[in-house]
């Protein structure tokens, strides 16, 4: 666990970060989300001490980290930006392998880690780990960085505009990349971002920070359903909270036993939507066919079920003006409870 | 750097400062003016009242110098001080001549020189903190100039030991100084004539312009005293065997090798940035302008050429200033300019000679320099020309 | 470079037998005048005048990335924008005058024309040091303290190999600029090959003048050369070749 207790950092007369707690639980994604000039990457610079706090702690697992030398803590923390901020001068492997080698770690065991997550990031340690960063494209070089960041087990992730530098499409699959890779080692991440999409997609809790200060700290569906402030309005965008409301939802529960048989699958309909796909597939995908019901593939060998539209825009209605915030839809909306859909169909 | 709301940096200036006038020998008195020096501390030249009033006053400059938080402020004080050093050092040097003798030269000695060196650092160090841009520096190095000539005119520091010098050479000092402008002034118009057109081919046509970079590169690496002694070879054929060149006045030794190799050098500066800033052009804005109908020579006309500018007003600035120095090697081949002065005194070993050729071409590449930068600053849309500089063409010559 | 091998090989040919060149000579030589120099032994005039540039070249070098070294370390933020003011000023002044100024401090002989050459030299040193520094991405810098290298490691690590082809760029333009202001150094008695130029001007020996000149200006593209192999090969892989025009 990782608390920041009333941190405050100023520049000048300027308040950058003013009195902000936070608390990310072990193994957590946190995505602070705000315009730029919010403060949010100097708050995660506070985290590492590359930036010192005027007042307030860090506690790492109740160690405050003004307690540990300045480079041991950095050493213990992944760091990734924007620019991926990779050394030029350094092949790919070397790279990686940097903060291991700053720790002495033998030579054999650095070169195993380096091809280890190489091939954790999907790229062939053979082919890519002696090229130099110039050689990489964006993305490329974008899971270089993430994987130097990984290279000595930390505990810990700071990333700061991971996804900055790249495309659209490819920014969507790192995201999903790194979903499946924090889930898989457990890390605890602190992320900053800009895009809300990014953060309701990627964080198990979302801050929202304007000048210098937290707005709201919430789930993802505690920030789309009842934002706290007109700004997290604006960051969520009015036309486009009920999309990121269903796009939070799963679609599991609203499911029902195909007994009405509509046709599962044919050319019209496509396949089945896969079974752990959010209202928002399903719903863009009625749109584009025009069904108003659809096949969902069965989740572990059960048969296929179907979804019907009124239950999506009822779910996606709920917390919404017509139910009131704390209701629920009725009948089959018990399991939208807001907790995000960390499923692989994302 | 701030403790306490001292300036660390200034007050190491103020230290270094006391520390010259307290330690070090302030004037030099020669018997004549090829005479070893014999240096006299500040207090063995002042009265004990005297040495007073001068370290109050003193003391009271550099801790303003250092405390005032008004940049503006610090400059003015650093120009009074400034001023307020040549004066005494003026007033010492003409109460020190009926003791001296006649023949006598008094001059700074190396305190002073420190003194004035630390000063033009807070002076340098204000004028740095108030951001001027450069018309603003234009303007303060105009006024420098202009209050430098006229306490250099004034009976004040007549008894210094340069001024005296300058007086013995008063109209040969002119005679050089127009020499000097003509080799430094007409190489480097011919540079400009030349090397802006053979800038744009080169910028146009890679085959072109990589060997002729490369030659000028190569040209710029070769010592200045080597090249003008190499041209006095051809210039000399040419002198004994073409009538038209000789009654030219071409001859071997003189203005002509000095003024084609002054030429050869500013070459490359002219040439590369003229290159540079054609390319440097934005595709998209070339393509803009193609699109809107502009034929080649309006395209670069009213496009390149505009957009170019700045990178090429700075190459002209690194060309002229670099031939108002290398201009003083001329003299070596008897082309004339104030390097007469300096290789005369040096061969007499009279240090006011030497000073006397070296300053001013000092002043002169200082003045060119700061009116250069104004001229780019003014061309519109120049702030790019600033940022062009750093990645400028190297000045090698020397 | 083959050029350049080949100017290397005719010089040290010429540098080890002078007498085998003489013929070539001959006809610029004054009738019945001496054609090779012989007041000092060219090759020991050669020797002597890199001696001089290294003498002065090194301590400038360390020095000048000295200075840009601390100048860019953080929290020397009020020092920077005055040493850049005194490398502008100090780059507009003439080489030849600070080897003058130096004689009336220095004396004659070999010192002024070191302090000279050192002092000049350093500029260059100093102004592409901090360039080099400066070159350095900000997310570079960053990333390395994000990581846990401590700051000397950062230094030697990271900053230092990416500036190196920049510092070696500027001590590139100091060495020319030191060799050919040396070969002006022989005018204030420094032993340099710029005494040959100088004999063969003052007693009209267009000889002395020859081989004096094609000798310092050889040696100045030679060592251009030298430096520029140097700075290629500190440059990283496959970032593109020279600066500038």
């Amino acid at each position: 666990m990782i608390e920041l207790d009333t941190l405050r950092k100023s520049y000048g007369d300027e308040v950058v970060v003013d009195d902000v707690s936070l608390t990310l639980e072990t193994g957590t994604i946190t995505a602070v989300v705000g315009t730029s000039g919010s403060g949010k990457s100097t708050l995660l610079k506070l985290v590492n001490r590359l930036v010192e706090p005027e007042s307030g702690t860090v506690r790492v697992d109740g160690t405050d980290t003004r307690a540990l030398p300045l480079t041991e803590l950095r050493r213990s923390i992944g760091y990734v930006i924007q620019d991926n901020g990779l050394f030029p001068h350094w092949s790919v492997a070397r790279n990686v392998g940097a903060v291991p080698r700053l720790l002495g770690w033998p030579q054999d065991e650095i070169d195993a880690r380096v091809s280890e997550l190489l091939e954790l990031m999907r790229l062939d340690p053979e082919r890519i780990g002696p090229r130099y960063p110039h050689e990489l494209s964006g993305g490329q070089a974008q899971r270089v960085g993430v994987a130097r960041a990984l290279a000595a087990r930390p505990r810990m992730m700071l990333m700061d505009e991971p996804f900055g530098a790249l495309d659209p499409v490819i920014r969507q699959e790192a995201r999903a990349e790194l979903a499946a890779i924090q889930r898989r080692l457990g890390a605890t991440v602190l992320l900053v971002t800009h895009d809300m999409g990014e953060a309701l997609s990627l964080g198990d809790q979302i801050a929202v920070m304007e000048a210098g200060r937290l707005l709201q700290v919430g789930t993802p569906a505690e920030i789309v359903l009842s934002p706290a402030a007109p700004q997290v309005r604006a960051l969520i965008g009015e036309d486009e909270r009920g999309f990121r409301h269903l796009a939070l939802l799963p679609l599991a529960p609203l499911v029902r036993p195909n007994r009405a048989h509509v046709p599962t699958g044919g050319a019209e309909l496509g396949e089945p939507l896969a079974a752990g796909a959010s209202c928002a597939d399903a719903l863009s995908r009625m749109i584009w066919t025009g069904a108003r019901m659809l096949p969902v593939a069965g989740q572990a060998g059960e048969p296929p079920g179907v979804v019907a539209i009124e239950d999506v825009l009822a779910a996606g209605r709920a917390g919404g003006p017509q139910t009131g915030r704390s209701g629920r839809p009725d009948g089959v909306g018990s399991g939208c409870d807001g907790r995000r859909n960390r499923g692989t169909g994302r | 750097m701030r403790q306490g709301g001292v300036d660390l940096l200034r007050l190491g200036l103020a230290v270094v400062g006391v520390a010259a006038a307290m330690a070090l020998p302030v004037v030099s008195v020669r018997a004549s003016r090829i005479a070893p020096p014999e240096l006299r501390w500040l207090a063995a030249v002042l009265g004990p009242g005297e040495l007073a009033a001068a370290a109050s006053v003193g003391l009271a400059a550099l801790a303003t110098l250092v405390l005032a938080r008004d940049a503006r402020v610090r400059l003015a004080v650093a120009l009074v001080t400034v001023a307020g050093l040549l004066v005494g050092l003026g007033q010492l040097a003409a109460a020190l001549v009926p003791e001296a003798g006649p023949y006598a030269r008094i001059a700074p000695g190396p305190g002073a020189w420190l003194l004035l060196g630390t000063l033009s650092l807070f002076l340098t160090e204000a004028a740095a903190a108030l951001t001027l841009g450069p018309l603003g520096r234009l303007g303060l190095g105009a006024g420098i100039l202009a209050g430098l000539v006229s306490l250099l005119g004034s009976p004040m520091l007549a008894s210094l030991s340069l001024l005296v010098e300058y007086r013995n050479r008063a109209a040969s000092f002119w005679s050089e100084a127009a020499q000097h402008l003509v080799l430094a002034g007409g190489s480097f118009a011919a540079a400009l004539v030349v090397g802006v057109p053979l800038g744009l081919v080169a910028a146009r046509s890679r085959r072109v312009g990589r060997p002729v970079l490369a030659a000028l590169t190569a040209i710029q690496t070769v010592p200045s005293i080597a090249m003008f002694g190499l041209l006095l070879l051809p210039l000399g054929w040419l002198a004994t065997h073409v009538a038209l060149a000789a009654t030219l006045g071409v001859r071997g030794i003189g203005t002509a090798p000095a003024l084609v190799g002054l030429f050869l050098y500013a070459l490359l500066p002219v040439v590369g940035h003229t290159a540079a800033g054609i390319a440097g052009v934005p595709a998209a804005v070339l393509e803009a302008a193609s699109a809107m109908g502009l034929d080649r020579r309006q395209r670069l006309r009213d496009v390149e050429l505009p957009l170019a500018l700045p990178v090429l007003l700075t190459g002209a600035r690194i060309a002229l200033v670099q031939n108002i120095g290398l201009a003083t090697v001329g003299a070596l081949i008897g082309a004339g300019g104030f390097g007469v002065f300096v290789f005369q005194g040096i061969g007499q070993t009279a240090t006011d000679l030497v000073l006397l050729g070296a300053l001013p071409p000092v002043a002169l590449a200082l003045m060119a320099a700061l009116v250069m930068d104004a001229l780019i600053a003014a061309v519109p849309g120049s702030a790019a020309a600033g940022r062009a500089r750093s990645g400028s063409a190297p000045e090698v010559a020397a | 470079m083959k050029a350049s091998l080949g100017l290397a090989a005719v010089t040290g040919a010429f540098l080890a037998m002078p007498g085998a060149f003489e013929p070539l000579l001959r006809p610029f030589a004054p009738p019945g005048g001496p054609i090779l120099y012989d007041r000092a032994s060219l090759a020991g005039l050669a020797a002597a005048h890199l001696l001089l540039v290294a003498a002065a070249l090194l301590p400038s070098a360390l020095l000048g990335v000295g200075l840009a070294i601390w100048v860019t370390r953080p929290g020397q933020g009020r020092v920077l924008p005055l040493a850049r003011a005194v490398v502008t000023f100090g780059q507009t002044l003439p080489p030849v005058a600070v080897l003058a100024i130096c004689v009336p401090i220095f004396g004659f002989g070999a010192l002024p024309a070191l302090m000279a050459l050192f002092l000049y030299g350093l500029l260059p040193i100093f102004e592409s040091a901090l360039a080099g520094f400066g070159s350095v991405p900000v997310s570079v810098r960053t990333a390395a303290d994000g990581m846990g290298l401590t700051p000397r490691q950062r230094l030697f690590r990271v900053e230092l190999p990416l500036a190196a082809p920049l510092i070696l760029e500027g001590l590139r333009l100091s060495a020319v600029i030191s060799l050919s202001t040396a070969a002006i150094g022989s005018t204030v008695a420094a032993r340099t090959l710029g005494e040959v130029i100088i004999a063969g001007i003052n007693v009209m020996n267009l000889a002395f003048v020859l081989q004096g000149g094609l000798l310092t200006a050889a040696l100045a593209l030679l060592l251009h050369e030298a430096f520029g192999v140097l700075a290629d090969r500190a440059r990283p892989p496959g970032s593109t070749a020279h600066p500038g025009p």
